[in-house]
């Protein structure tokens, strides 16, 4: 039995479905991610979980037993918010003894379980500061200690991540792993930093104006997209109109206007004659100088209209004899060449036959 | 930025005719003298006369006991009108809580006045007085209140119940104490306006009860003496004592307000 169901979940904010007919099960010791643009309802999703909103329809069950009716005090349920909302009249450890006080648990108990929290977040020195002391990174590892005290079933993270620089950010990022793993707490998070959700989560949920597009592993997400939505939101990704000419179990044979024929991975659904997008990460492509002979199934003209040195990788892009633009990522990785093509040169572009992924929509 | 020397000019003149008044109201309950004329030299004569008049002394007590029981009800109406304007942004409890302190003390003195004795027959005394300024007072307290709660972050609120605190725990361990200095700030104003107010007790005093500006109005009807002074210049100390206190435990609510 999963930990969390929601089961066909749908709640309205006046005449706006805020989320519509969701269903989602999280089992115990998942990092499970709700991905999306702002307004896409996953917060909405997250407060209805922690019990500040109700949904409309539907039901949401924790372990079985449903969770309507039961007040956010009850719930077995704490959240990381995105403000931290650290008790500014509190200490640390003031802040972290909370949800044990509220809990009834003993003076010893309390002292003993803040101090084993501290020392989990690094932060065994900092008990008496108050949270207007601490530095963005503090009071965040003091808002997830706070949540993670008093061991909640489910820990809900609201894009506390959101508020730290890129530095910082990576290096919590590696933190909330460890922690995750160390406790073994279910977190529900909520991100709309694709690369962050990539990063940190066993499955995604990628959610668009109130629905769940896909729900994957991070794996799955990236290179089988089940849509143009889900392929664009996910990383860089070049879209092509595409004919379908042939569908077996082996693979599906495409027809690009004006490039001929593309070898593509097979996709369940895909019919002959159908029409829709090949979806292709810059990373699969090779560019390499017309005089060597391409090695690759699919491999065509193309010529270099601008390219962006990033230091590890050199994004080019390409256009195909049809002015279809694509981008490729180049890996620098020979010392002492950063570049391997002008603008203006000539060259193979070439992608494997099992690269890309078939749209239908 | 630009010194211009008349504005300063100006500006100092404004503040002479605001201050010099009370200064020399200060001056002379301290002069050896009965008239109000010239300085004759340095008593405290006057202050002690005063404390051995029973009719000011009954004023005094009058005042005190009505301002503190009345600032107290204010305080605690007061941040509950307040919180809940805040929190769940009722779209009429403001102009019902808030019109009191726009409305010109005159009118609102007439209509208590009009709605104790026509409407409810009651007899004036303290405890009209105590309901007026109860009223006056509630939506300065509402207001700094508010103000408050409105410069700190809402998911704090929602962090306490997430965390496992009731409704109540909620706003005893969380709310009340960062609104504290709001509510002792508004306390401190509504006490400072209710040993201030003149216009509205006059209307709900009655005959029985006098306050200490009641006193002192009755007073100079005669002359004013040095007796005025004295008690004038221990009201003024009072207010700004209080004001001061109230500046400083929510400077954020009184900077530029009244």
């Amino acid at each position: 039995m999963a930990l969390l169901e929601i089961r066909n979940v749908t709640k309205r904010f006046g005449s706006l479905e805020a989320v519509k007919e969701v269903s989602i099960a999280i089992e115990a010791g998942e990092f499970f991610t709700l991905l999306g643009p702002s307004g896409c309802g996953k917060t909405t999703i997250l407060r209805m979980i922690a019990g500040f909103d109700a949904p409309d329809e539907g039901e949401l069950f924790l372990d079985g037993r449903p969770l309507s009716g039961i007040p956010p005090e009850k719930r077995p349920v704490h959240t990381v918010f995105q403000s931290y909302a650290l008790f500014p009249h509190l200490t640390v450890a003031g802040n972290i003894a909370f949800p044990l006080e509220m809990a009834g648990k003993s003076r010893d108990e309390i002292r003993r379980r803040v101090n084993e929290t501290l020392a989990l977040v690094h932060l065994e020195d900092k008990g008496g500061a108050y949270p207007d002391e601490l530095s963005g990174g503090q009071k965040q590892r003091v808002a997830l200690a706070r949540g993670l005290v008093n061991r909640p079933r489910l820990l809900l993270l609201d894009e506390p991540l959101g508020a730290l620089d890129a530095k910082l950010r990576e290096r919590m990022q590696v933190e909330l792993i460890a922690l995750q793993r160390e406790v073994g707490v279910t977190f529900v998070f909520v991100t709309h930093a694709q690369q962050e959700a990539l990063a940190l989560s066993h499955r995604i949920a990628v959610m668009k104006e109130g629905r769940v597009e896909q729900l994957d592993v991070p794996e799955v997400l990236y290179s089988s997209p089940r849509n143009r939505f889900v392929a664009n939101f996910i990383g860089t990704i070049n879209l092509i109109d595409v004919e379908v000419r042939e569908a077996s179990r082996q693979g599906l044979r495409l027809a690009a206007a004006g490039l001929g024929e593309i070898a593509a991975p097979p996709q369940a659904g895909a019919t002959a004659g159908a029409r829709g997008t090949l979806a292709l990460r810059p990373e699969h492509i090779r560019l390499s100088p017309p005089s060597e002979k391409p090695e690759l199934k699919n491999h065509f003209a193309g010529t270099i209209r601008e390219y962006l040195y990033l230091g590890d990788v050199t994004v080019y892009k390409v256009a195909l004899d049809n002015e279809v633009l694509l981008e490729a990522l180049a890996t620098n990785g020979a010392p002492g060449r950063a570049r391997f093509h002008e603008i203006g040169d000539r060259v193979n572009v070439a992608w494997r036959h099992d690269a890309g992924a078939y749209l239908a929509s | 930025m630009r010194r211009i020397p008349w504005l300063w000019a100006a500006a100092l003149a404004a503040y002479a005719f605001l201050y010099l008044p009370l200064a020399v109201v200060v001056l002379f309950s301290f002069n050896d003298s009965a008239l109000n004329a010239s300085w004759v030299g340095f008593t405290t004569a006057w202050y002690g006369k005063l404390l051995s008049d029973p009719a000011m002394l009954q004023a005094a007590g009058n005042s005190l006991f009505i301002a503190a029981v009345s600032s107290t009800a204010a305080t605690v109406l007061g941040t509950m009108a307040g919180i809940s304007m805040q929190r769940w942004r009722p779209r009429f409890l403001p102009f019902l809580v808030l019109t009191p302190v726009a409305m010109p003390e005159i009118l609102l003195g007439v209509s208590l006045l009009l709605f104790f004795r026509q409407v409810l027959d009651l007899t004036l005394g303290l405890f009209s007085i105590l309901i007026a300024h109860i009223t006056f007072s509630i939506g300065f307290v509402a207001i700094i209140v508010r103000a408050r709660l409105a410069g700190m972050d809402e998911s704090i609120f929602e962090a306490a119940r997430d965390l496992g605190a009731s409704p109540w725990r909620g706003f005893v361990r969380v709310t009340l104490p960062l609104i504290l200095p709001a509510i002792a700030a508004g306390f401190l104003m509504s006490f400072t306006l209710s040993i201030d107010d003149f216009v509205i007790t006059f209307f709900v005093a009655g005959v029985g009860v006098t306050t200490l500006p009641l006193q002192i109005y009755s007073m100079i009807k005669v002359a004013v003496t040095p007796e005025v002074n004295a008690v004038s210049s221990l009201l003024m100390a009072l207010t700004l004592t209080l004001i001061a206190l109230a500046a400083r435990f929510a400077p954020e609510t009184l900077k530029g307000s009244r």
